[in-house]
């Protein structure tokens, strides 16, 4: 009983080891930011559990009750849940515009192409006119 | 086990879709946690919204996940470190549902037990949200705000290509007469109910936040079956974008209001005679700029990736 009371918690860090593990393990831009999502919703998760009380009714004024739950968690995520839409936009509409620019939302196929626009850009800086093929076979492997 | 599934899945619409259940259910969970605010706002965002920009998003990109070429042992090794470290923090916090647990002794009984009289609204989330941390708020929709001009401006379009556009593009979903039909029952009532949520929020669960979300996903839905250019007659992309800004300065315009009468910054007690008509009026009025802003924020972005995915079908 005295570990189980944590129970609330442990499901939180739970949910947010999903989150964190889709942010680091996958490279496709998409699923990264509904990893994030995730993660967030996670955080959602403990404010509401901390402002919980057992046999307590939501906070809306009402005569027949006396115990209430913690207003202000309450007031601070539901915030949270619209700014965080917000931002979810944002960050699709820039996943949106790397699609447009590199053909590609994986995140390994946008550092291969930074890699031979910067090598590219050196290897004309000093007026050397190699051809780059052997490179991207190098990279390729 | 959603959340699970997600990860697995190599299919990114069904992982998409799985996430607006994801969001559906933890809005269930909200609610059996005494937080119908909360709920109605998760409901509304995430499975609605999200869900709906995630998918204009998956017209623009490719469907499917590229199998990753890393073994993912690296990155489930930092996660369960995480994870350990975690669980063992926790293990100092109060119990769940504690009466006693240091969150509930600070300030939260004052809204509970002095914010009827110094409010007068019954719903509490409300009184806090528009009151007692009202300045807070105000930072909450200048975000929307800013992420709403920073959508527009990575995915503008110039005038012409959307003039080209709009001339090659057939009307959408013309076939489709069943969601049709049903639609234009639904979305009125959609509306009214944003309406009701907006103006009934100090007594029931509500506000600007969860109407300005309704209001628009009225509005797209309207959108995805009657067509781009159809909604955009009835909302202009100006008028939407004055609106946005509208809502903001209304919020702000009742702050400054409240420091010329003599209180402080959004201390609504002076706005009338009586404190407690004050505050209604203070909070009926921010929670309208809130409600504005939120929706045609939400209605813009949704514009701009619809145009978006228009301009990359036909002006190729």
């Amino acid at each position: 009983m005295n570990v189980l009371g944590l129970y609330n918690y442990w499901i939180v860090v739970i949910l947010m080891l999903i989150g964190f593990y889709i942010v680091i393990a996958h490279e496709n831009l998409v699923k990264k930011l509904v990893g994030l999502a995730i993660f967030q919703t996670s955080v959602f998760f403990l404010y509401i559990s901390i402002g919980k009380i057992t046999g307590a009714t939501a906070p809306i004024f009402d005569e027949k009750w006396q115990l209430y739950s913690n207003p202000l968690p309450h007031v601070l995520i539901l915030t949270a849940i619209v700014v965080g839409i917000a931002t979810t936009a944002l960050g699709l509409s820039l996943v949106v515009r790397i699609q447009e620019a590199y053909g590609s939302i994986e995140e390994n196929d946008i550092q291969i192409q930074d890699t031979q626009d910067q090598l590219e850009c050196q290897l004309e800086a000093y007026g050397i006119q190699e051809s780059l093929t052997t490179f991207d076979q190098d990279i390729d492997e | 086990m959603t959340a699970i599934a997600i990860t697995r899945m190599g299919d990114l619409f069904a992982v998409v879709m799985l996430s607006g259940i994801y969001s559906l259910l933890s809005a269930a969970l909200f609610l059996v946690l005494d937080a119908p605010d909360v709920a109605f706002t998760e409901a509304s965002v995430g499975a609605g919204i999200s869900t709906l920009l995630f998918l204009a998003t998956l017209k623009l990109v490719p469907r499917y996940d590229k199998k990753s070429r890393y073994k993912p042992g690296l990155a489930l090794g930092v996660v369960v470190a995480t994870g350990a470290l975690l669980i063992y923090g926790t293990l100092d916090m109060p119990h769940f549902g504690k009466v006693d647990a240091p969150v509930h002794e600070h300030v939260a009984p004052r809204y509970l037990n002095d914010s009827l009289e110094e409010i007068g609204v019954p719903n509490f989330v409300t009184s806090v949200l528009a009151s007692y941390r009202g300045f807070d708020t105000l930072g909450e929709v200048v975000v929307v705000f800013t992420a709403g001009i920073g959508v527009m401006s990575l995915l503008r379009i110039s005038r012409q290509a959307k003039k080209d556009a709009k001339a090659k593009t057939p009307p959408d979903m013309q076939q489709q007469v069943i969601l049709r039909v049903v639609a234009k029952i639904m979305i009125p009532l959609i509306l009214i109910f944003a309406l009701y949520v907006q103006f009934h929020g100090d007594y029931s669960p509500g506000g600007g936040f969860q109407a300005g979300v309704i209001f628009a996903a009225g509005i797209i839905l309207y959108t995805m079956l009657f067509g781009l250019s159809t909604a955009q007659k009835v909302f202009k992309h100006k008028v939407l974008e004055i609106l946005t800004a509208f809502g903001v300065f209304l919020y702000a315009g009742v702050g400054f209001v409240c420091l010329f009468m003599g209180g402080n910054f959004l201390d609504y007690d002076v706005l009338r005679h009586d404190p407690v008509h004050g505050q209604h009026l203070g909070i009926l009025l921010i929670e309208l700029g809130v409600g504005i802003t939120v929706a045609s924020v939400m209605i813009l972005i949704f514009f701009k990736f619809t145009w978006r995915t228009v301009k990359h079908k036909y002006n190729q």
